[in-house]
């Protein structure tokens, strides 16, 4: 194995496990989201916003995995 | 293939400023903005022609959207600016970066192909300087709503060793701020980017179509992340504190 079929292999999964997590959180998120919109229609705009600004944090994780293997294929 | 680089590249050079291609599109979407505002301030009138409609019906939007997080009409009218500037430059720069033109006017360098326009927020300059200049505005903010000395004890008081360290806790978190704000909108639109690229490049008719969406959504849902962060940050920092 040289270094650049490990790079290869390290690009691809520092993605894959970095994607892992952050899908599973932002599957949570919605369905609890979901499920607080169900029980409290009228609170939804304010759950919506909430659920929105959450996903966004756990979906940056997912961005920072991205991040460190573009910077390991093009740097 | 087409080249993929994450630095932007210079296409000029102003004296010793490089002019790269992405402040290239980035000055466009100032203008863009600039010449809107101005072209709108001209025509203000009492009955609203269809330009008026939509603006007073985007800035209603934005001032509910901010009203909804800090319950004060007067801190949202004064805190308006900032949060609109940020809310509506990244989003025509990232909307910009989507016509047709950018990423495929190119001309040769060397042995590179270098293109002339790319989205302004795919480059680190521009996500770090707005993440460094929200999270500065935050705090000065909050200095300014609930003087200085109240503000900084969240971050260096000597009440008790635990408190300490959440303070030192607390700087550390700020630091971080800049950099999950600069490398969730760079990650975003980057690969949003990169991604365009290569469906363009794998398959070049009709199946881009989804993807140009998705990238459409992307940059409106990042550059209202990055607001509604920004604004309940401000909402933090300026909150009278209930002891």
């Amino acid at each position: 194995m040289d270094a650049e079929s490990i790079k290869l292999l390290a690009i691809a999964a520092v993605m894959a496990l970095g994607a892992f997590a952050p899908a599973m959180a932002i599957g949570k998120i919605g369905s609890k989201g979901s499920e607080a919109i169900g029980r409290n229609p009228e609170a939804a705009p304010k759950i919506q916003t909430a659920m929105i600004l959450a996903i966004a944090f756990a979906e940056a994780i997912a961005i920072y995995a991205l991040v460190v293997a573009l910077i390991l294929k093009f740097v | 293939m087409e080249e993929i680089s994450i630095k932007a590249e210079e296409i000029f050079h102003l004296g010793a400023l490089p002019v790269t291609n992405t402040l290239i599109v980035s000055l466009i979407s100032f203008s863009v903005l600039a010449i809107l505002g101005i072209l709108f301030r001209r025509s203000l009138s009492a009955i609203p022609g269809k330009l008026q409609n939509f603006i007073e019906l985007s800035i209603e939007g934005l001032l509910n959207l901010v009203d909804s997080v800090l319950h004060d009409r007067h801190k949202t009218e004064s805190y308006f600016p900032l949060i609109a500037t940020v809310f509506l430059f990244i989003l025509i720069s990232n909307w910009l970066g989507l016509l047709p033109g950018v990423g495929s006017f190119t001309f040769e360098e060397g042995k590179h192909t270098v293109p002339l326009f790319r989205s302004p927020a795919s480059d680190l300059n521009f996500t770090i300087a707005l993440a460094i200049i929200s999270v500065i505005m935050t705090n000065v903010l909050g200095i300014l709503a609930i003087g200085f000395f109240k503000h900084f004890s969240k971050f260096i008081n000597f009440r008790g060793p635990i408190d300490f360290f959440v303070g030192i806790l607390e700087f550390i978190s700020e630091l971080a701020k800049i950099i999950s704000f600069a490398f969730r909108l760079f990650g975003n639109v980057f690969a949003g980017e990169v991604l365009l690229t290569i469906m363009i490049f794998l398959l070049p008719y009709v199946v881009p179509v989804p993807f140009l969406m998705l990238e459409v959504f992307v940059g409106f849902i990042q550059a209202f992340v990055f607001t509604m962060l920004t604004i309940v940050f401000i909402s933090i920092a300026t909150a009278e504190h209930h002891s």
